[in-house]
């Protein structure tokens, strides 16, 4: 299938913030907490754009916030769908009392939003990085969940499942040979949706000071260091905004058009 | 009995019970995690002595579930218990700021719904064209900032380059509604793009799924035009959808809500919510957890009950 | 003085396209209808026949100047009553939608508006129209319930589409269309989704309100059977364009092209029935019902099937035909009695039995599409039998699926296609190729032609009786088509509500006296012969009057 445009741009942008996530040591002009100039100075040659509360290197400290940001929502993600997709395809597959059990559980942790759930929880536990990710990745696994069952459903019920199953198949071969192959692409395409509802949930955790902690720095936590200062009129609280909203963005636009590419689940040969 | 009757009482019971559910989760689930009270009140200095005479003193020596079966006897007659760490009545507190939340949702849902549902209709009337284009657009870019970000773009905008705004939103007892109303106007602003956006996106598509049966095919063939189209024969069968796609957004605000008001430095429950979270005073969240659950589960009940009220299958059975 | 008359439709050179946009490639022009030229007189009816694709639906629905998603009217001209139609747009077209020209769509069931009563939508042109006041109109509709055969027609407006059953809202949307009094209806394919038995009722209604209110009729159908009954000239289309175009009497007697003749000799296989021999599956005394309901979907069925011979399975949808299929493979243990294989007794549930009771008994589905794994290649699809029950791996696998294919007709290059590379017939051949692949002593064929178009069907039917003579594989073929069943069976067991109601050697169970289901199914098949719906309904109805 072609690349398209908006595709095209999205893939750009979030290579470039993985790699700037990756490679933060060598390209920040300067470390996360050193002081180098004036409260909220305005963009210049020596600082690109501008200082913060404390006078630290804003654009220093976007590319280290960066690689929190990034890592924590990837690494939720992935406990999200792991998680997720094991237990969808293990209730879609074994029926039953299985199925019940879990699809009650997951009817109870979804009749809360799950931030309220997440600020319930960490009343209670300490705040730092693994529990973070932790809290997030249980929670949104729910989703990923939903859609893994339904889509085995969708499988399980086929004709060729069916034969499968009359040839004499035992239940791995029916698992990792039949429905697999044909749920992995709509469970794909969930990844970027879940990825960027994790980069917004622990930006807005941060935001309302309770997710990641200084001196650790992220995003959300930036925009909250320097909120105040749009009252005189200093943009510094934006640039972190920007970046999440950019993130967010050039990461749907990647996820919109691998959906796209697989909505004919008949078509074939694509990934 | 009718069928609907029967199956409105079936729906309101089993959120009921998802309720009572909610909240043995609430306090129980957060019973179980490691944490201990007393030490989150002192503080990690606190002597053996101090921490078990807290203990004695909130009873937290009892068994869980007999604190829970008290805490829950508590909620039903109105009593929440007190804040730890100021020890004011938190029924009282919550019934002040309440008041304010809900005048803020309100205040965004009768904006963002009727707006949603015009464009909306819009974007599906003009669906694959341009104007359909514009509008999921800009909504698939709403869509992806969090609040506190269009928040800040938004103060942004309209307190320093056009300076029409105050950025901090204060309502007290005895402001006049004009007073009020102005004074939430960028918080509504910031929800009412938040919820537009998935409220749109999510009733286009509804309608779109109507328009695409074949008793709309039917309607077309009959030569009536395509307002008519839509208001006989489109529009009874997309209430249901549409309902349930108001609400389920409604549900968003609950959400959305609670950020806002961090912002804007607004007094109310969101706001007292995470406060209590950062000072990890347990009553406090349980019992505003528990409201916004109640909410969210009763705006979730409602939904139901619309799409059962509007089958024509359930309203005429065979 | 004989007076000329007007025709009151006339299509001239008509040409319809669209845009498809097949995934992964540019989007491009298809040609739906190519140069179609036809036209009709006051009071006539045509038939529009053609196989799936024939563009018969779309040629219809331009008459009232409509084309469906995204196909537009790309050339030509549509005189109707005197005026070309094809570039109306807005309220000119709307006034000719729904009074001069009415719609008959094939799904009654979906056409109608499920939250407004049946009463509003008949009438609905009508008042839109300004033709009469609302009680004449209301008036008018229930005349046409009474002349359409609907049950209470002074009440029959009540009703809500969900209350009232298929065969009735078909009857419905005829009433819907005639009660503007237009000059054209458009009948799209309006008894093909209904069991055979209501078919021939609904055909008769339409047809007798046709004669009586004097309408012209464009009745599109691929059955040339039911065409043959309503229509006074047809036109045969093919890939969109004209095959053939004539008189009824012409079209059915004396075909003149190669294709409309090959589409009336259809179903004209000999096939001779089979002498006796032992059997190779026995079903005695089984019961089956599905969880948590307490309702017998299978009752008391005792069936056998001759080694290297064929049973077929008959019955209308719901008449426990398929779950049969499910209580013989084991997917649905029967509650009580036997099924013997090969002579073995076969456990009742799928888990306990054997390898070998499952190779030699293999299945093929109705929807060839999803009875194979779209991520599987044809090579994949039918090597995983013979890898999995003989063990065969690399050179001599591939051999053999080559064997097979060549079997099924589909010679080389075919291994390393995916499904959604093959045409409907190819689909289903390699589906067969599957089966054959674990040497199986039975095959039970679930509706395996009903998807498919009669000419196709009828090379399904020809392979699968040539190889029933290469292997001396049994078939149980389920269907719901007497024609198939006549072509291709040895012993015929007819099923009603979870019944066997007759069973017995295919001469037996054809021949009189019947029993009161078979007779009516029989009597129901269309028949080419002009008059049949009438006859049989006359018939039947003097028989309940003797009753």
């Amino acid at each position: 299938m072609k690349l398209t445009l908006s595709a095209g741009i999205g893939i750009l942008l979030t290579a470039m913030f993985v790699l700037s996530a990756i490679f933060a040591p060598l390209i920040a002009p300067y470390p996360l907490d050193l002081t180098v100039g004036g409260v909220w100075d305005a963009p210049s040659a020596k600082n690109w754009l501008g200082t913060d509360t404390i006078g630290r290197d804003i654009l220093s400290r976007l590319i280290y916030g960066g690689q929190i940001t990034i890592f924590v929502a990837l690494a939720s993600s992935v406990i999200a769908f792991s998680l997720g997709s094991f237990f969808g395809f293990l209730a879609a597959v074994r029926g039953g009392w299985t199925d019940q059990i879990l699809s009650r559980i997951v009817d109870l942790m979804m009749a809360i939003p799950s931030p309220i759930v997440a600020l319930v929880l960490l009343s209670v536990l300490p705040l730092n990085l693994p529990v973070l990710i932790l809290v997030i990745g249980v929670l949104d696994s729910t989703r990923v969940f939903r859609l893994a069952r339904a889509v085995s459903m969708d499988i399980a019920v086929m004709d060729y499942v069916e034969a499968a199953k009359l040839r004499g198949e035992g239940q791995i071969w029916v698992i990792f040979r039949e429905i697999l192959p044909n749920a992995l692409s709509p469970l794909v395409a969930e990844f970027g949706l879940r990825f960027i509802f994790a980069v917004l949930f622990i930006s807005t955790l941060s935001f309302l000071g309770l997710g990641v902690q200084p001196p650790l720095a992220d995003w959300g936590g930036m925009v909250k260091e320097n909120k105040d200062g749009l009252i005189y009129g200093k943009s510094a609280a934006l640039m972190p905004a920007a970046a999440i909203a950019a993130l967010a963005i050039s990461v749907n636009l990647v996820a919109d058009w691998v959906l796209s590419r697989t909505t004919s689940l008949k078509g074939g040969r694509g990934a | 009995m009718h069928p609907i009757l029967k199956l409105v009482i079936q729906r309101v019971a089993l959120g009921c019970l998802l309720l009572l559910a909610v909240s043995a989760v609430i306090f129980l689930g957060v019973e179980a995690l490691p944490g201990d009270t007393a030490q989150a009140i002192l503080g990690q200095s606190a002597t053996p002595q101090a921490l078990e005479n807290l203990r004695q003193q909130m009873g937290l020596n009892e068994p869980a579930l007999v604190r829970y079966f008290k805490w829950l006897g508590g909620v039903l007659t109105g009593d929440l218990g007190k804040s730890l760490t100021n020890g004011t009545d938190i029924a009282t507190a919550i019934g002040q700021r309440l008041g304010n939340t809900l005048f803020l949702a309100v205040s965004a849902a009768v904006i963002s719904v009727p707006l949603a549902l015009i464009l909306g209709l819009v974007a599906a009337r003009y669906a694959g064209r341009w104007p359909d284009k514009l509008i999921s657009g800009i909504t698939l870019t709403t869509i992806s900032l969090p609040e506190f970000v269009a928040a800040y773009f938004v103060i942004y905008l309209l307190t320093q380059v056009f300076p029409v705004f105050l950025p901090v939103s204060m309502v007290f007892p005895g402001m006049s509604l004009g007073a009020k109303l102005h004074a939430v106007a960028l918080p509504v602003i910031v929800l009412v793009m938040v919820v537009l956006a998935h409220m749109m996106r999510m009733t286009r598509a509804a309608i779109l799924n109507v328009m695409q049966s074949a008793y709309i095919e039917t309607a077309e063939l009959k030569g009536l035009t395509p307002m008519q189209v839509i208001w006989k024969h489109a529009f009874p069968n997309a209430i249901a959808p549409i309902v349930s796609v108001v609400v389920l957004n409604l549900a968003y605000l609950v959400v959305g809500v609670v950020v806002v008001e961090v912002v804007f430095s607004y007094n109310a429950l969101g706001q007292y919510l995470v406060d209590h979270v950062t000072k990890r005073d347990l009553p406090v969240v349980q019992a505003v957890g528990l409201v916004f659950a109640a909410v969210y589960i009763g705006l979730n009940i409602i939904a139901d009950v619309v799409s059962i009220v509007a089958n024509p299958r359930l309203r005429h059975p065979k | 003085m004989p007076e000329i008359e007007k025709n009151l439709l006339d299509i001239q050179h008509l040409r319809i396209e669209a845009t498809s946009y097949p995934p992964g490639e540019p989007p491009r022009d298809v040609v739906l209808v190519d140069d179609v030229s036809v036209s009709l007189k006051p009071g006539r009816v045509l038939g529009l026949i053609g196989e799936s694709g024939a563009g018969k639906s779309t040629i219809g629905l331009s008459s009232m100047a409509y084309a469906r998603g995204g196909a537009r009217l790309a050339g030509g001209h549509i005189i109707l009553n005197g005026r070309d139609i094809i570039h109306l747009t807005g309220g000119k077209l709307r006034s000719l939608r729904g009074k001069e020209v009415t719609y008959v769509a094939q799904s009654a069931a979906a056409s109608f508006n499920p939250s407004k009563r049946l009463m509003d939508q008949v009438i609905e042109t009508t008042l839109k129209n300004r033709l009469m006041p609302r009680p004449a109109a209301e008036k008018r509709a229930r005349e046409l319930f009474r002349k359409l055969g609907l049950p209470n027609p002074d009440s029959f407006g009540e009703r809500y589409p969900h209350q009232v059953s298929g065969g009735q809202l078909q009857r419905a949307m005829t009433a819907m269309a005639l009660c503007p009094k237009p000059d054209l209806v458009v009948f799209d394919e309006p008894t093909t989704a209904l069991d055979v038995t209501t078919q021939i009722e609904v055909l008769a209604a339409i047809k007798e309100a046709i004669r009586d209110t004097g309408v012209a009729a464009l009745y599109i159908t691929h059955d040339l059977a039911v065409v043959a009954q309503v229509a006074d000239d047809i036109l045969v289309l093919r890939h969109g364009k004209k095959v053939e175009y004539g008189t009824t009497d012409q079209i059915i007697n004396a075909p003149k092209q190669a294709y409309t003749q090959a589409l009336v000799s259809v179903r004209s296989i000999d096939h001779e029935e089979k002498a006796e021999a032992p059997p190779v599956l026995s079903v005695a005394h089984v019961t089956a019902r599905y969880n948590g309901t307490n309702f017998d979907v299978l009752k008391n069925v005792n069936v056998e099937l001759p080694a290297g011979q064929t049973l077929a399975v008959v019955g209308e949808s719901g008449s426990g035909k398929s779950t049969l299929a499910r209580a013989i493979t084991g997917l649905l243990p029967p509650t009580q009695g036997k099924i013997t294989f090969a002579g073995r007794e076969l456990s009742p549930a799928l888990p306990g039995r054997k390898r070998d009771d499952l190779r030699e008994l293999q299945m093929i589905y109705q929807m060839a599409d999803t009875a194979m794994n779209p991520r599987q290649t044809v090579g994949q699809i039918i090597g995983r039998p013979i890898e999995f029950y003989f063990g065969l791996k690399g050179e001599a696998k591939r051999v053999r699926v080559q064997e097979l294919l060549d079997q099924i007709e589909m010679g080389k290059g075919f291994a390393d296609r995916y499904p959604a590379e093959l045409s409907g017939g190819q689909k289903q051949r390699v589906c067969i190729a599957r089966a054959l692949a674990a040497k199986p002593k039975l095959i039970i064929c679930d509706e395996v032609t009903s998807a498919l178009d009669p000419l196709v069907a009828d090379g399904i039917l020809k392979l699968l009786l040539d190889l029933q003579r290469q292997e001396n594989v049994a078939y149980l073929f389920i269907t719901h088509d007497l024609a198939t069943v006549r072509a291709i069976a040895d012993r015929i067991a007819v099923m009603y509500r979870g019944q066997v109601v007759r069973y017995g050697s295919k001469t037996d169970v054809l021949t009189p006296p019947f029993d009161d289901y078979t007779d009516l199914l029989l009597s129901s098949v269309p028949e080419m012969r002009l008059g049949w719906p009438e006859e049989v309904l006359e018939h039947r109805k003097m028989e309940s009057a003797g009753n």
